[in-house]
């Protein structure tokens, strides 16, 4: 039997298409069987869904996600990620192969995707290494991990140090048209370091690495890209120098793009304030100037998307001085919160965003999802973009409650979200 | 002796955010225990009844003796807690260590750490006021306060006085505490090293930099030698003890650079031969070392003198 749902009094923006109007949608089985403006008014359904003029969108993909399963499941689970990943509106996770053991080998693909069907409320979409244990010396299996599952490639946030072997994994991984998401921090310049190098880092005296070391591996990796003709995904960037860098090479028409996370649009280095190991991510919040650079790279569409970077960590790994403090944040629930803050500080579109949160990341990563076409995957998000709420660490989803964002206040967020046409969040 | 409140806080975390006042009042109080300590009977019962715990995560017979002595000077139970027989090497985290001694009751932590921030992660969650004893690149609030002491007692005024800080100030959290004192008290700092010693953006304390000893020592009337860990001397940072003493190591014909009647100061342990030549360590026309290791417990006698009062006054742990 056909299971329908219709939506109806939805404000419908589809970035795929450009569509941003009043009307309704209807999922059959899972799928969109049909969206647009004559559907405003609901057709006969076993479920219909008033939106009361709340925003219909693709659901979230949010492309740079880290877990502790397998290896440290005390502070993520797949289905602790995804129970956030729901609540923040994102309907796939794309997730990083930095755990233990690392995401290396096929069997080890297949079981993040086999514990993920059983256990995940969101779509999970694995990245495997791009070097054997991330060790940064002998590519992995790249052609397997494909055949596995793998969308993409990455030693997640480790730069390869040495550059022929980032050259030989590109050519071969160009082979098989796989894409590589890079991470661009020197790891000589930035060994030790957890804050930006300058006035801020010297106060406090915290162990430092300059800005640069980002611009540094953005440059390499370009040349590189141009050498071997891969695709290319930065996974996050964080400095002006470094999105100077990549637009000079996108107007090349060099087959890259790039990410940033929601805690560089929202956050600068002063944000550490007395030592807030919150807020000591990969890499180091940076200037304001920077900060203003990554708002304007997503505003004007050079910066292709927005991510969280949702890095769980326990008490153990934060509860220390700041340069003993692992890195990371978690953010999956408040990735969209965030970007929300682009429109209303008029910076952005809400269809402009959404693209930067759904359909670009559904393109660069090649997943079903981030449209609202008919025929499509029934992975759709409601949101409220006006309400008001304050974060709390203690009300997160996670596992984790290292949030760099307790306390704060936004205004929007995810009041439904579905998975194939499955209620994964709001009223039941 | 008077009692009235010196500091605004119930801990001693850094220099930077003190007041010209406290800094004084610290100074002047200060100045009594050294008077004080130069008797035959050294001992007050200001801190009788009161626990004074050092914890020190980083080895400093030093810093931690001072503290010790200051402590029981003053009359308190003095516990000394080495970081090798405690949990911390176990894996505890810093935290769960604090929250443990907590539970003791102390009334004073002195804490001395390898990262920068570790007291002030500690004074938020201790009941009892926290003294930082050196927290990584940080500060070290206590040797800038003597050193201050050091100077004012040779009867050198603060307001224009030019003092050079020579060496490692990139890793140092002494001369982040002297800088920090030194311009609140309206004095004119140099920073003298090579560029790998020296923190990006330096001459944003509102110091001027130098780069060769002849025109950061020329007119100054301190001479600030910072202590050059070994790990860094060999082409890390700079290329051999050779090369850095002789453009950096204080000898006599450099100082001669620096204002007739110049003073030098060292925070210790020194390496002679590497950033201060024996003949100017020696030298008790020229040299305070001692009187800088005298004015150590003087100040910190001061400083505990200083949080008890708070104690007593805010109820903390008090009767």
């Amino acid at each position: 039997m056909t299971k329908r749902i219709a939506f109806k009094n939805a404000r419908l923006i589809d970035p795929a298409s450009g569509l941003d109007a009043k009307g309704g949608l209807l999922v059959e089985d899972g799928r969109i069987a049909d969206v647009g403006p004559h559907l405003a008014g609901g057709v006969e359904a076993a479920e219909g869904i008033d939106c009361k003029g709340l925003v219909l969108a693709p659901g979230l993909i949010d492309a740079r996600v880290f877990t502790g399963e397998p290896g440290t499941e005390y502070r993520e689970t797949l289905a602790s990620a995804s129970q956030a990943a729901a609540a923040g509106g994102v309907t796939t996770m794309v997730v990083m192969p930095n755990t233990d053991p690392v995401i290396d080998e096929p069997s080890l693909v297949d079981f993040i995707k086999r514990r993920a069907g059983a256990t995940a409320v969101v779509n999970v979409a694995p990245m495997a290494a791009l070097t054997k244990g991330l060790g940064g010396e002998t590519m992995t299996e790249i052609g397997l991990l494909q055949e596995a599952g793998a969308v993409a490639f990455t030693d997640g946030d480790r730069t390869i140090a040495n550059a022929r072997v980032m050259r030989r994994a590109l050519a071969y991984a160009n082979s098989f048209g796989a894409l590589i998401v890079g991470h661009a921090e020197d790891p000589d310049l930035s060994a030790g370091a957890s804050a930006t190098e300058g006035e801020f880092a010297m106060r406090l005296g915290l162990p430092s690495a300059p800005a640069a070391a980002e611009a540094i591996i953005v440059e390499r990796d370009l040349r590189l890209v141009e050498m071997t003709g891969a695709r290319y995904h930065f996974g996050q960037i964080s400095t002006r120098a470094a999105l100077d860098i990549i637009a000079d090479a996108k107007q090349r028409g060099l087959p890259v793009t790039c990410g940033v996370s929601a805690h560089h649009l929202a956050l600068n280095e002063l944000d550490v304030g007395s030592y807030y190991t919150f807020r000591k991510v990969k890499p180091p919040l940076r200037s304001e100037a920077d900060r203003a650079a990554m708002v304007e790279g997503v505003a004007s569409g050079l910066i292709d998307i927005i991510v969280s970077s949702h890095d769980p960590q326990g008490a153990d790994t934060k509860r220390q001085t700041f340069a003993s403090a692992a890195f990371g944040a978690v953010g999956l629930e408040t990735l969209l919160p965030v970007a929300l803050g682009l429109v209303h500080d008029g910076r952005a579109t809400l269809p402009h965003v959404l693209a930067a949160l759904s359909t670009t990341p559904a393109k660069i990563f090649g997943l079903p999802g981030g449209t609202l076409s008919k025929g499509a995957v029934a992975d759709l998000v409601l949101i409220d973009p006006e309400a008001p709420f304050t974060v709390s660490a203690e009300t997160l989803h996670s596992l984790a409650r290292n949030t760099p964002f307790d306390g704060r206040k936004f205004h929007g967020q995810a009041v439904r979200t579905f998975v194939a046409g499955q209620s994964v969040f709001g009223p039941k | 002796m008077t009692s009235a409140p010196i500091l605004s806080t119930s801990h001693l975390l850094g220099i930077e955010h003190l007041s010209v006042a406290e800094i004084g009042g610290l100074l002047d109080l200060a100045e009594t225990y050294a008077a004080l300590n130069r008797a035959q009977n050294k001992k007050t019962d200001v801190l009788k009844g009161r626990t004074l715990i050092n914890m020190f995560f980083e080895s400093s017979t030093r810093t931690q003796s001072s503290f010790e002595l200051a402590g029981k000077r003053l009359g308190a139970d003095v516990m000394n807690m080495s970081v090798k027989t405690s949990s911390v090497s176990k894996g505890e985290t810093l935290i769960d260590t604090a929250t443990t001694l907590n539970a003791m009751r102390p009334d004073i932590l002195v804490v001395r750490h390898q990262d920068s921030g570790a007291a002030e992660l500690l004074a938020r969650k201790l009941d009892c006021c926290v003294v930082n004893a050196g927290d990584g690149s940080h500060e070290h609030p206590t040797q800038a306060l003597l050193d201050a002491l050091t100077i004012r007692r040779r009867g050198r005024a603060f307001e224009g006085l030019i003092v050079a800080i020579c060496g490692d100030v990139a890793h140092s959290r002494v001369a982040r505490s002297n800088i920090h004192l030194l311009l609140k008290m309206g004095a004119r700092v140099r920073l003298v090293a090579p560029r790998t010693l020296l923190p990006a953006d330096a001459d944003r304390f509102g110091v001027e930099i130098h780069h060769d000893m002849k025109s950061g020592l020329d007119g100054a009337d301190i001479v600030m030698m910072l202590r050059l860990q070994l790990e860094r001397m060999s082409g890390a940072f700079v290329p051999s003890t050779r090369e850095y003493f002789h453009f950096y190591g204080l000898d006599h014909q450099k100082l001669a650079y620096a204002k007739p009647g110049a003073l030098v100061m060292h925070p210790g342990p020194m390496n002679r031969g590497v950033e201060i030549d024996s003949a100017v360590a020696d030298d008790i026309e020229v040299s305070l070392i001692q009187e800088q290791v005298e004015m150590g417990v003087a100040i910190r006698m001061a400083v505990l003198d200083a949080l008890a009062r708070g104690l007593a006054a805010g109820g903390r742990n008090g009767p």
